[in-house]
């Protein structure tokens, strides 16, 4: 049995809170420097220069890497022999609370849709907890900025459309997107499962590593095809043309319905943040 | 690279073509959806504008909360197209530098040849590279919107490239029609 204190999970989620708006973690950084060498287009390189200093200049003055400091959004999960004498979306809440207070970070969260009045503290997180086996506590957090988050899509296809169809909806999402999602993107893609099913994987799908594959080949497959098609569009840095329109694109794919093809894309800004702490 | 000053005189604004990479330095304003708002809101009942629109450059961004010792937080832009509906209303009015990321629409094309305005754009999600471009920041009007409100910034070397010119250049090209 894994008892864990509230004040130890309030104050571990708020440090990787701070941290993931600050620190961009490496393999993202890996990534956007190889897309700074093979750029060929001038202003691309310029741009991929300009998002390459900024993320050094952020870790180092501890300023937030981009101004958009997300919607806070958890997947945790919940051992079956951890114990927890508290409520833990309330516990999230306050740790998410105080590093958007504390950590300068933007309060980017209104009320309700239609009143858009602000809650001051950036709550309440969105929050997706799965049971598990074990004594470990796994929170994985990313901060979601509204501009790509805004630019993402789903579409009910049919078995008939299959791996050409799926090619073809994901590739439109991000040709109509244009500059707007701040590409280069990183492409969270859910395909099968329902139509909640489809959007929450493609989510968690962002949260993978970034220099991870798929483990199902039919998934990888799909990852190597949509990341040619994508980088082939020439949408590239920011909208303005170029060679680099996506970081990675990650699959996450779930067992579905004889007559159902749904297809998810989240779309991620190049600021590409998440953070983790298993208690 | 041209260095420009703000507020910038009607000959400058016109001499601007699409892919001029610019300096900005001097006065520019914020403000975004709900300041947009309130700014078309006062412009129908006949109020005054947060700030004189005429030469005036309004910049698209939300910032993060300034650290102690620090003018501002992380001051990227936000995406233009939303101010698209807004913008309608307040070209007529004066206001005819923007500056955010993105492209916009096509109502906000013709309109913006029709009123001889530019559109510039900045690398999204480098806030914290932006923010040493600043240096000083003051609340200007709507201090209730928080992050959200309108903004007096004094800049240096502020990077920025002409989206769209008055004469109908297009630096997106065919990408967003």
């Amino acid at each position: 049995m894994n008892k864990i204190a509230r004040d130890r999970l309030v104050a571990e989620v708020a440090r990787i809170v701070e941290e993931a708006n600050i620190d961009l973690d490496g393999k993202a950084v890996a990534c956007l420097k190889a897309a700074l060498r093979n750029e060929r287009n001038e202003l691309a390189q310029g741009i991929l220069a300009e998002i390459v200093e900024n993320q050094e200049i952020a870790r180092n003055e501890r300023i937030p890497i981009c101004q958009d400091t997300g919607v806070a959004v958890f997947f945790v999960e919940l051992g079956n022999e951890v114990f927890l004498d508290f409520n833990l979306e309330a516990a999230l809440n306050e740790a998410v609370a105080t590093a958007y207070t504390k950590g300068y970070l933007r309060k980017s969260i209104v009320r309700h849709p239609l009143d858009r009045v602000n809650t001051k503290d950036n709550t309440p997180a969105v929050i997706h907890v799965r049971p598990v086996m074990g004594s470990t506590l796994r929170i994985r957090f990313a901060p979601k900025g509204a501009g790509s988050e805004n630019m993402s899509a789903i579409a009910m296809l049919t078995p008939a459309d299959g791996f050409a169809g799926i090619v073809r909806f994901v590739v439109d999402v991000v040709r109509r997107a244009g500059g707007k999602p701040c590409p280069p993107i990183v492409l969270g893609v859910g395909i099968g499962g329902t139509f909640e099913k489809a959007a929450l994987i493609a989510k968690e799908a962002l949260l993978r590593e970034l220099d991870d594959e798929a483990m199902n080949p039919r998934d990888r497959e799909l990852e190597q095809a949509l990341y040619q098609a994508v980088n082939a569009t020439n949408v590239g840095p920011m909208g303005l043309s170029g060679d680099t329109t996506c970081l990675a694109v990650k699959v996450n794919s779930y067992p579905c319905h004889i007559a159902s093809l749904p297809v998810a894309v989240n779309i991620q800004c190049h600021a590409a943040r998440h953070k983790e702490v298993i208690l | 690279m041209l260095r420009l000053t703000l507020p910038m005189n009607e000959a400058t604004r016109l001499s601007l073509r699409a892919g001029d990479r610019l300096l900005l330095s001097g006065v520019i304003y914020t403000g975004r959806d709900a300041a947009h708002q309130r700014m078309v809101d006062a412009l129908q009942k006949h109020e005054n504008p947060p700030f004189s629109y005429d030469g005036s450059l309004i910049y698209y961004t939300g910032p993060s909360p300034a650290k102690p010792g620090r003018p501002i937080g992380a001051c990227g832009p936000t995406s233009s197209y939303r101010m698209d509906p807004f913008a309608l209303a307040l070209m007529p009015a004066g206001l005819r530098i923007m500056l955010g990321k993105g492209p916009r629409g096509k109502a906000f094309r013709d309109a913006l040849v029709k009123q001889a305005a530019v559109y510039l754009v900045v690398t999204g999600g480098i806030g914290a590279l932006l923010s040493k471009r600043v240096l000083s920041a003051a609340t200007v009007a709507y201090p209730d919107l928080g992050a959200e409100a309108v903004y007096r910034l004094e800049v240096v070397d502020f990077p920025a490239v002409v989206a769209y010119d008055a004469v109908g250049g297009n630096l997106y090209g065919d990408l967003d029609d």
